[in-house]
């Protein structure tokens, strides 16, 4: 914004958190809280409890499987294995992430991402300053935000973000582009079902069908559109203040065609898609190469 | 005296406190905006529809359908001796949604989404200091109610 308005011609965006000083249970009291506390926090309610119940009604309204939803940790901790700045770098199978520990149900600890430490770091600049500056500019085409009521009981569903819908429609009409010019996105799949919940709210695929999408691979390179290729939250982990910053960072590699093992082929239009608390707000930006 | 409700009670003040004095007396109440007649749970002062700020408390009967849940076996700090708990969302048939504890009379095997249950007021019997919340129980279940308003 002060770059537009012409304050500023090149701004550091810094994104970092360190969460591996408090333990799981502080963790949880904490982030907890990002719920409604009048009216929810007294039940004990956790962030994996808040998704988990979106998945049981995901799961009941559309058929959803355990295996579906596993599918998305199985792809990201595919491609954490490819990134060298990955938590978590080594693959998973369905096996394994139905045999772990429950977290609440239907969630077991595959279906969550880590806490984590982490810092990201994105240079902004005005076009003029960009084209100077860089020999690969990528350009922040289209933005958007959305917002949806503190409580979860105020909601319209449970089954998706409102939040994120509102933001991909802003910054798709910014952009002058649809879903299916999208060719790379990371979106915020703090849960297995946030992911699914994403490429729904983000017309990736129509509303329910997001569970066969990410079985029928089409969120894998070389499908439909290309997703969390990253690590995402689950295997890259989720540093909170860090993680926004860095999913811009992992699509200017990719329009860069810098990726290395994890390239996108003819990436030209890529997504982020952030979201804050359990959808209260969302961020989605398109980003583009010239 | 608000603080009374949850557990865990992160919101002593509010301007629908009284809601837990009723529900220590075993009545589960709603707000109903004087203006507009808009009617919510969880209870609010201030109307989510015309934003008047004059309302009152109207019963419910606590029944409900069951719209999602989960157990919960991580659980955060303060919650340690109850763990694991199955936290449900039940669509009331008057109207709003609550998020409640299931309690005893439900087994954990029978739950199911879109299954009849009735919310009931209950204290924490176990607790030195008054703790009050709701649980989701058998339809048909019934309670206790005083009047020390």
């Amino acid at each position: 914004m002060s770059i537009k308005a012409g304050v500023h011609d090149v701004v550091a965006v810094i994104g970092c958190q360190k969460m591996t000083e408090l333990g799981t249970p502080e963790i949880l009291a904490l982030m907890g809280r990002v719920g409604e506390v009048q009216w929810e926090s007294g039940f004990g309610t956790t962030f994996p409890g808040y998704y988990a119940m979106f998945a049981k009604r995901h799961m009941h309204e559309y058929g959803t499987t355990r295996e579906q939803l596993l599918e998305v940790a199985v792809k990201n901790h595919h491609y954490g294995a490819m990134n060298p700045y990955a938590l978590f770098r080594k693959e998973i199978t369905l096996e394994k992430a139905l045999a772990s520990e429950d977290v609440a149900t239907p969630f077991q600890v595959y279906d969550c991402c880590a806490n984590a430490d982490g810092a990201a770091c994105v240079i902004l600049a005005s076009e003029e300053r960009a084209r100077e500056l860089s020999q690969k500019p990528v350009w922040l085409d289209g933005m958007g935000c959305g917002t949806a009521s503190m409580s979860v009981l105020r909601r319209p569903n449970l089954v998706g973000l409102p939040s994120a819908e509102q933001a991909a429609a802003a910054a798709y009409e910014m952009a002058g582009v649809g879903p299916g010019d999208v060719k790379v996105a990371d979106v915020h799949d703090c849960f297995t079902v946030a992911e699914i919940m994403a490429y729904e709210d983000l017309g990736f695929c129509k509303k329910g069908e997001g569970g066969p999408f990410v079985a029928e691979r089409q969120t894998y390179i070389g499908g439909k559109v290309a997703v969390n290729v990253d690590g995402g939250l689950k295997a890259k982990g989720h540093p909170i203040g860090a993680t926004g910053v860095s999913m811009t960072y992992e699509i200017a590699k990719q329009l860069r065609g810098e990726a290395g093992e994890r390239q996108v082929p003819d990436a030209d239009v890529g997504l982020t898609h952030n979201v804050g608390g359990i959808g209260q707000y969302c961020f989605v930006q398109i980003l583009k190469r010239d | 005296m608000f603080k009374w409700f949850g557990k865990v009670n992160y919101t002593p003040y509010t301007k629908v406190s009284d809601f837990a004095q009723y529900l220590k007396d075993g009545h589960l109440m709603g707000s109903r905006c004087k203006k507009c007649g808009a009617t919510s749970f969880p209870p609010r002062a201030d109307c989510g529809a015309c934003m008047s700020g004059d309302f009152e408390f109207y019963e419910l009967s606590g029944k409900g359908k069951l719209h999602t849940f989960t157990k919960i076996v991580a659980a955060p700090t303060g919650f340690e001796d109850v763990t694991p708990y199955i936290v449900g969302v039940v669509d009331l048939e008057e109207g709003g949604k609550a998020l409640a504890w299931f309690g005893d009379t439900i087994p954990e095997e029978g739950i199911q989404i879109g299954m009849e249950v009735q919310m009931v007021p209950r204290i924490f019997e176990e607790l030195e200091e008054i703790k009050v919340y709701y649980s989701l129980e058998q339809p048909g279940t019934t309670w206790a109610k005083t009047d020390s308003r």
